[in-house]
């Protein structure tokens, strides 16, 4: 088993956002469940994966995200919007993001850990397409496939900046090993091209982060800090509602029209020959 | 055009693999490899790149509706998706649920042939998958879309969660669809945890015939050009009027599959198979 040790970020930065925090029975210990207050008085739904020592799937107790926890969130999500569909209400909702990766296993694939992801997206997806605000804050690790199960679908993605802020497809030993290049040729590909870097500020060059918030004490928030990511939150929530409940305003930044001009590119040509 | 009589389907290259599913006679490429709208990042690291970035879009009619037809490449970088290819997929759905929104009805097939994100293009990769998986989610809402795994890359990464959101998913024996792919198991969680060189068990336990009977599949095909096609005319020649609920809201039944799996122990297969009751989860 990779044995990373379980990243505090997420942990610390949900105790510290959460106004309330509901055990939910029959829902794993590694799925946190609260609300936040927003600026202005209202109330958003908070989620988080977290590490769970005692979780029932060994590969999944590190904060990965593994079977229980894909369906667990497509359940909770789900009933949000339940919950909501016959009324005006379209509650936000707000997860953060501090996941090392999906759990990599034999039970996992045997049983189908894609369908448990594909779960959890489709609830976020169907979420936002609803109407409700969805919020990633983005606190530490967001890898490949439980960054997409957990916080892709996102209308607003924010992050923190600081140096345990770690955004991949893959861990820089496996890519490596893979495509056959030292670390050091990856830090020298990085440098150039920022899709291929780890850090918030390279993710921030590819146009799809809303903020980017610089705090003071990343593994245990101080007061100050809480603020300031409350506030970012509450605003992106607020530019959702003033937005599309689709994914483009990530192309549509300025540094998507820079660095993403080859995404911009396809869609155009294909809108334009779509119909002859 | 005409077609070879018998031929598997997995000897077909991408462009022929769509033409095949298509009405005979209505393909129409949209950014052909003559259009050489290619990945700009590649050449910097040292790979050559191609002029259709390994991605097919087919235009065409599927029983005479407009229907438009996605095609990985797996003989190019795996069917990885990068910058390029993934606004491919992505755009050619999104431009489906235009349609669709606009009042014609357009069909959409996705043939999934990929290890799932090209690494080298890294969160490029990573972000065009997410668009791709709300594209299928949004889509999904105006008619069925149509999956198919056929081989010989088979399907992984965060194109196996795509493939988890789609309406209706086409297999054949050789096909395999996980998260991880065996030898990513292998490498992350050990050879006692996987031996991703055994074969037949790998088969045993992510091929077509397996996905089906659990059901994360809903059709297991011969590896033969007509019979693919035939499996998706027959999505939409069945497709019943109010739509069905799609495998990515079966919850409940995947969290009671969930709950009878003992994780700490070796299940099988065929005690997957037993445990998931033939399909109905």
């Amino acid at each position: 088993m990779s044995t990373a040790s379980a990243s505090p970020f997420g942990t610390a930065w949900f105790g510290a956002l959460a106004s309330s925090s509901t055990a939910v029975p029959g829902l794993p210990g590694s799925l946190r469940v609260g609300m936040i207050a927003l600026d202005g008085g209202e109330t958003a739904v908070l989620l988080a994966v977290v590490p769970d020592a005692d979780a029932r799937f060994p590969r999944a107790r590190s904060g990965e995200v593994g079977l229980e926890e894909g369906y667990a969130l497509a359940e909770v999500v789900t009933g949000i919007v339940a919950a909501d569909a016959g009324t005006d209400s379209r509650r936000p909702i707000v997860t953060v993001i501090d996941v090392p990766g999906q759990a990599y296993g034999y039970v996992e694939e045997l049983v189908g850990i894609h369908q448990s992801l594909a779960a959890s997206t489709n609830a976020f997806a169907t979420a936002r397409l609803a109407g409700h605000p969805i919020v990633s804050l983005m606190v530490g690790n967001a890898i490949s496939g439980a960054f997409l199960a957990t916080g892709l679908q996102a209308n607003r993605l924010v992050a923190l900046d600081h140096d345990g802020i770690a955004v991949q497809v893959m861990s820089k030993q496996s890519s490596g090993r893979i495509t056959r290049r030292s670390i050091a040729e990856l830090d020298a590909v990085a440098e150039k091209f920022p899709a291929t870097a780890y850090d918030g500020a390279s993710f921030a060059k590819l146009g799809a982060l809303h903020d980017l918030v610089h705090v003071e004490s990343p593994a245990a928030p101080t007061a100050a800090d809480v603020a300031l990511v409350t506030t970012s939150v509450s605003l992106a929530v607020a530019s959702v509602r003033s937005g599309s409940s689709d994914l483009r305003s990530r192309l549509s930044s300025p540094e998507a029209r820079t660095v993403r001009a080859s995404s911009v590119l396809v869609r155009q040509r294909v809108a334009e020959a779509w119909d002859i | 055009m005409t077609r070879p009589v018998a031929q598997p389907f997995t000897e077909f290259r991408a462009r022929d693999r769509v033409r095949a599913l298509l009405d005979p006679g209505t393909f129409r490429e949209i950014l052909d490899p003559f259009a050489r709208v290619e990945s700009p990042h590649l050449a910097l690291q040292g790979i050559v790149p191609q002029g259709d970035d390994g991605a097919v879009i087919g235009r065409g009619t599927i029983d005479g509706v407009s229907a438009v037809v996605v095609a990985l490449d797996g003989a190019f970088q795996g069917g990885g998706i990068g910058e390029v290819s993934g606004a491919k997929l992505a755009s050619s759905l999104e431009q489906a649920v235009n349609d669709n929104r606009n009042g014609t009805p357009t069909r959409a097939v996705i043939l999934l042939e990929t290890g799932g994100i090209r690494l080298q293009e890294a969160n490029l990769g990573l972000l065009a998958i997410s668009e791709i998986h709300s594209a299928i989610v949004e889509l999904r809402s105006f008619g069925p879309v149509v999956g198919v795994v056929v081989g010989t890359v088979g399907c992984f990464g965060g194109m196996g969660i795509a493939a988890g959101l789609t309406s209706h998913l086409i297999m054949t024996r050789g096909g395999r669809l996980s998260l991880n792919g065996p030898e990513v198991i292998e490498t992350e969680a050990g050879i006692e945890e996987l031996d991703s060189s055994d074969r037949a068990g790998i088969w045993a336990m992510i091929g077509g015939a397996q996905r089906v009977a659990i059901g994360q599949a809903e059709t297991l095909v011969d590896d033969d050009a007509d019979a693919v096609a035939a499996a998706v005319r027959d999505v939409y020649r069945t497709a019943p009027a109010t739509a069905v609920p799609a495998r990515s809201t079966r919850i409940a039944a995947g969290r009671r599959l969930l709950a009878a799996v003992d994780p700490t122990g070796r299940p099988t297969p065929t005690d997957i198979r037993n445990l998931s009751t033939g399909g109905s989860l």
